[in-house]
């Protein structure tokens, strides 16, 4: 009837194809899914294609249609069909209606890159939008709309605005779409559609009004794509075709269209607020319209539309507040009147919601929104629970009076989190943490810690993690904290991250009153929790009971209010920690950690002989253990116990206070500033280095004491460090220890002067208590005590020379080391320090003599000089011998230089000394120190 | 299925009864075992189809242009539109974008593996990347549709159901067998619903009016 003139055959417009094309292409279809293999599907495709290419170099134009369908099969298989594109570009220039039209639909599929063919096409697409043939016209229309590049947007735009017009609803409802694409690929061509597009809301035709209301959208939608060059870019091969077609030559979306863009999306804005009320009217006539079986879908009328024209109103109410205001009531009426209770009403539902929450509407409609959601999230359809999780989460981000509303829903989301579905659970989780404020901490984190017993394996870390964030942000009290935590490490499990532990253990570090109270929980924790899963609980545990473990057992005396009953002894404290030592099943670092602790308890409880002696013989038990690591500090350990005294309470000094995590950032600079001493570049790192692993490293370090011997810091950290030099004079089969970069030696070795680690007054003490407090991490390392004390200097210094130091010459000098001479395996390192903070001439440098050699140096002696402007003090020093095998000698210069801010001191020295049996030797040097010495 | 049996059972009352032994006496969506191709069983049990071997110069040289496309225009609806059965095998693809085989081929293979995972008590809302994936099954037929963020997800859930009815109706009881041989049909029949990745017709009469026009209903394909 309306069947285009010029057909060739129209038996064929009953098939859509001649019959023995379409024979064929069953054919294909069968035989391709006969194959058994890929590579037998592979060989029949490139046997059809080589068919398809013969064909098409025939030219049988009879066969056209058929290739051309064969060849879309094969591209939906996946297969390459770039060769067919000239075929479509041939049969849409044809006359008949079913050519035309597989030439069209080829086109559409087979599209690839390649800018050439659409130009080819460019001719015949303008013929057919001047078709009489509205179904011509439709596919033109239709092509144009999927495939238009911007040099074609530019030539068949005013056909496109005319066709705005046209008297078949069939050619303006696709007109419109393929208006949306001209201006996606040419945004300065909106202006020519603002008419037609406002012609077009009063169309009575729901296709005709969904697609006015679509073009309205993206009118008004100042982004446009830029990229319309590479979507078909094929380069300059191809611009010679359609050259003559062109308006503005083949420059695609020019840059300064962004700028007219704006401008016109604002001025399409203006334009359409005009027409809110007309929107509504339309929104309203299908809101109460008559029944339409046409147009019903689940009791909605045309609910497509009605979420178009809603999400127009959003753009269109966005920031205005006049055109919000008239359209509030006819929101207020869909989100009261529309039945969620079917999936096209909840679409219209979650549509007006989020239009209401997007303009600017008042405060009741808002409120009115948000439990709109609240009751979504109580229906049995799990989508509709999706989106209003989805949805709730953009309001609580929004704003806070918003925020409020959603609270009021807290019960149910909660809820959502333990639903069936893992997707819901996941948003239902994440709107719970952006719920979490002050005021419901308690009970939302409960909620959390509960959720992450039964969460599924792929969530526990992240709900471990986000319920310790936001109990650092939100949380009462610290001992809320330590609670939560110690949950956490109870329901978490192995899925507690090492970063949370750590962040826990330096904030018991700062909060003494805490220490036994939570002690206490996580050895209560830790004894019923006793299983494979829970290690990252029993490192915990373990930790906190060599550092506590004696104030722990005073249970009276630290008792916190409500505390739960536990009778701990130091007895029930060594056992746990010699269980845990000898659990095979343990991981290697928490058993570390229970014999450093051991080792840490045994001077505190030396009150009972016993305990103690369980406390040493446990640790010393591991000297012969396979496991280097925990051979070498159980041998180093047993070193320290034997010397005892002042020396082993030193070593085995609590931990000073860490820097809080969220404090770190803050003191960044001043630990930069304390990397010029060499050993903070091991502590600054420490806020990233963790706790079990600095156990680790530096155990690991005395494994490498050999490596260590080639003078390369294998571990570059600080702990390895002393355990390189720790470890060397228990070895001595392993040969002296030759100079090592170790520039924590002559930390030790520099501070003999110092009273002890707890006398904060003395500047050393001051800046191992500042790095401490800076870098967090290092000092968690009980080993780190070592370095404080000056019996460990003593005993664990290093012969060696440090190597140079990294001198930061901006930074103010609190500590610099200075390596002044290494030979003949003596070295002498100097480490400056300011005695007063007022005087910037004055330092107090520390002589660290070092030898590395297997014999005593007798009569070491030290002379200096200075240069005139300066004056020096030598005190006495520590010792007249250096013992061999790492024996330090330290001897305190005092040191005014008023040149200061000019000139670094430089200094001359000589040391002499004898060697046992031997000759004498003396030794020359010249040291220049850095600025501000 | 409730869904599709609702429909099936709607559209029932409309068709005539089916011949005995017929095509149209198969459930509706049959799937492979009832195909008159006996080895398709063998022929399904095939890993995803793949293809092997370097790109030439012209194609890598595609795809780099492929991945230039970053941004989106915000009112790009559908990114693609996607048929796949219960064994992964595409029955039909749309893109609506510019989107090279090679990635086409890996989207769809990453996209059928989530789909295909999912109970039916799940939502049917899958992310993915950067765009939101809805997804229905109708028997052994996915029907996968890819959207940007922005869009109304249960929206675009009422529009497959409203695609399947219409094909249902094009087809009168459609089922595999015919999206896989009338391939060209269901192209139709969706260019008359959506356009560059807007939906512009729900009207099952308006669209089938058009496509009718031309189509007869399908020959058997016996």
């Amino acid at each position: 009837r309306r069947v285009p003139a010029g057909t060739p055959a129209r038996v064929h417009l009953r098939t859509g194809a001649t019959p023995v094309a379409m024979t064929r292409l069953r054919e294909l279809i069968r035989s391709v899914r006969q194959c058994k293999t890929s590579a037998e599907e592979r060989a029949l495709i490139a046997k059809e294609s080589a068919a398809i290419r013969a064909s098409l170099r025939e030219d049988e134009h009879f066969m056209r249609h058929r290739n051309v369908a064969k060849l879309m099969y094969m591209h939906m298989l996946g297969y390459p069909t770039h060769f067919g594109q000239m075929e479509c570009v041939k049969l849409i220039a044809t006359a008949g209606f079913p050519e035309k039209r597989v030439g069209y639909l080829g086109l559409m599929i087979l599209l690839d890159e390649r800018q050439e063919v659409t130009m080819l096409v460019t001719n015949s697409i303008k013929n057919d939008l001047a078709h009489k043939n509205h179904f011509i016209v439709g596919l033109a229309l239709c092509a144009l709309g999927n495939i238009c590049t911007a040099e074609m947007a530019r030539d068949v735009a005013p056909e496109v605005a005319q066709l705005l017009n046209n008297r078949n609803s069939y050619v303006r409802k696709k007109a419109a779409l393929c208006a949306i694409r001209v201006v996606n690929k040419v945004p300065e061509l909106a202006d020519s559609f603002l008419d037609g597009a406002e012609a077009l809301l009063a169309d009575r035709h729901h296709g005709v009004l969904l697609a006015a209301v679509t073009l309205i959208l993206r009118l008004c939608d100042g982004e446009n794509e830029t990229d319309s060059e590479t979507a078909y870019g094929g380069g300059g091969r191809g611009r010679g075709f359609g050259k003559a077609g062109f308006k503005k030559g083949g420059g695609g979306a020019s840059s300064d269209g962004d700028a007219s863009n704006d401008d016109a999306s604002s001025a399409a804005l203006t334009r359409f607020r005009r027409r809110v009320p007309d929107l509504v009217k339309i929104l309203r006539a299908l809101l109460h319209g008559a029944y339409s079986a046409e147009h019903d879908v689940g009791g909605q009328h045309d609910p497509f539309l009605q979420v178009k024209l809603l999400r127009l109103l959003r753009v269109l109410g966005a920031g205005d507040a006049e055109a919000s205001d008239l359209m509030s009531d006819c929101l207020a009426n869909v989100a009261s009147n529309v039945n969620a209770g079917k999936n096209a009403g909840a679409a219209v539902l979650y549509e007006a919601v989020r239009c209401v929450v997007g303009v600017e509407s008042v405060g009741g409609l808002r409120v009115l929104a948000v439990n709109v959601l609240g009751r979504f999230l109580a229906d049995k359809d799990n989508n509709v629970r999706y989106v209003a999780l989805n949805a709730l989460a953009k309001v609580v981000g929004a704003t806070g009076a918003d925020a409020q509303a959603v609270q009021r829903h807290r019960r149910t989301i909660v809820e959502c989190v333990k639903d069936g579905d893992v997707t819901i659970r996941r948003s239902a989780l994440n709107l719970v943490y952006s719920l979490v404020n002050a005021s419901n901490v308690q009970t939302l984190v409960p909620e959390l810690l509960d959720y992450l017993e039964v969460a599924d394996l792929e969530f526990k870390a992240d709900v471990a993690k986000r319920v310790a964030n936001l109990c650092s942000k939100f949380a009462p009290s610290d001992r809320y904290r330590v609670d939560a935590f110690v949950t956490t490490l109870v329901k978490g499990g192995a899925f507690v991250a090492r970063d949370e532990c750590r962040s826990f253990l330096a904030l018991l570090t700062n909060r003494v009153e805490l220490q036994p109270y939570a002690t206490r929980a996580l050895f209560r924790a830790a004894h019923e929790a006793r299983d494979d899963a829970h290690f990252p609980l029993i490192g915990v545990a373990c930790w906190a009971l060599g550092e506590y473990g004696d104030v722990a057992v005073d249970v009276a005396g630290t008792k916190l209010f409500e505390e739960p009953p536990t009778a701990l002894t130091a007895r029930d404290v060594v056992d746990t920690l010699r269980s845990v030592l000898a659990d095979a099943r343990a991981p290697q670092d928490v058993r570390r950690v229970a014999m450093v602790a051991l080792a840490k308890l045994a001077p505190r409880f030396s009150s009972d002989e016993n305990i103690k002696k369980d406390c040493v013989d446990a640790v010393s038990a591991f000297r012969a253990s396979l496991d280097l690591e925990m051979q070498q500090r159980s041998a180093e350990f047993d070193r320290v116990f034997r010397v005892g005294g002042d020396v082993a309470a030193a070593t085995l000094e609590r931990v000073p206070p860490m820097a809080l995590r969220d404090e770190v950032g803050a003191s960044a600079s001043s630990a930069a500033d304390l990397r010029m001493a060499g050993a903070a570049g091991g502590v600054s790192d420490a806020n990233t280095a963790d706790l079990l692993g600095d156990l680790l490293g530096d155990v690991g370090g005395g494994a490498t004491a050999a490596n260590a011997a080639s003078g390369a810091d294998l571990l570059g950290d600080l702990l390895g460090d002393v355990g390189g030099g720790g470890g060397a004079p228990l070895f001595p089969s392993g040969g002296a220890p030759p100079p090592s970069a170790d520039p924590l030696a002559d930390l030790m070795g520099g501070s003999p002067l110092t009273p002890g680690p707890g006398a904060a007054a003395d500047p050393l003490a001051d800046l191992m208590g500042g790095v401490g407090a800076a870098g967090g991490g290092a000092p968690v390392d009980p080993m780190a005590g070592l370095s404080l004390g000056p019996g460990a200097a003593d005993l664990l210094g290093s012969p060696a020379a440090p190597a140079p130091a990294p001198a930061v010459s901006s930074a103010p000098v609190t500590s610099v080391v200075v390596p002044a001479l290494d030979k003949h395996g003596v070295s002498v390192a100097f480490s400056c320090a300011k005695p007063n903070d007022s005087d910037a001439t004055a330092t107090t440098i520390t002589a660290s003599y070092a030898n590395a050699n297997a014999f005593f140096l007798r009569r070491f002696t030290l002379r200096a000089a200075v240069p005139k402007s300066a004056t020096l003090a030598l005190e006495p020093a520590s010792g007249g011998d250096v013992s061999p095998n790492g024996g330090v000698v330290t001897q305190v210069l005092n040191v005014v230089n008023p040149l200061v801010d000019s000139k670094p001191l430089a200094m001359r020295l000589q040391v002499t000394w004898s060697e046992e049996g031997g000759e004498e030797r003396a030794e020359t040097a010249t040291v220049t120190f850095p600025s501000g010495v | 299925f409730p869904d599709r049996d609702s429909v099936v059972a709607r559209a029932g009352t409309r068709t005539s009864p089916p011949r005995p032994g017929s095509r149209r006496a198969r459930c509706p969506f049959a799937s492979h075992g009832e195909t008159p191709s006996r080895a398709s069983s063998a022929k399904d049990r095939r890993p995803p189809r793949g293809r092997t071997g370097s790109l030439s110069g012209k194609r890598r040289r595609a795809r780099l242009l492929g991945r230039k496309r970053t941004k989106q225009s915000r009112t790009m609806t559908i990114r693609f539109l996607l048929l796949v059965n219960k064994q992964g095998q595409t029955r039909l693809a749309n893109y609506n974008e510019n989107v090279p085989q090679e990635e086409r081929r890996q989207i769809e293979g990453e996209i059928v593996r989530k789909c295909l995972a999912r109970s039916d008590k799940q939502c049917n809302i899958v992310e993915h990347r950067n765009y939101k994936v809805i997804y229905r099954r109708y028997a052994s037929l996915f029907f996968i549709v890819g959207v940007d963020e922005h869009e109304n997800e249960l929206a675009i859930h009422e529009f497959i159901h409203c695609v399947v009815e219409t094909l249902d109706r094009h087809f009168g009881n459609v089922c595999e067998l015919d999206i896989m041989f009338h391939l060209e049909s269901v192209h139709y029949v969706l260019d008359e619903m959506m356009m560059n990745g807007q939906i512009f017709e729900t009207n099952r009469r308006a669209v089938l009016s058009q496509v009718k026009e031309f189509d007869a209903p399908p020959a058997s394909s016996s």
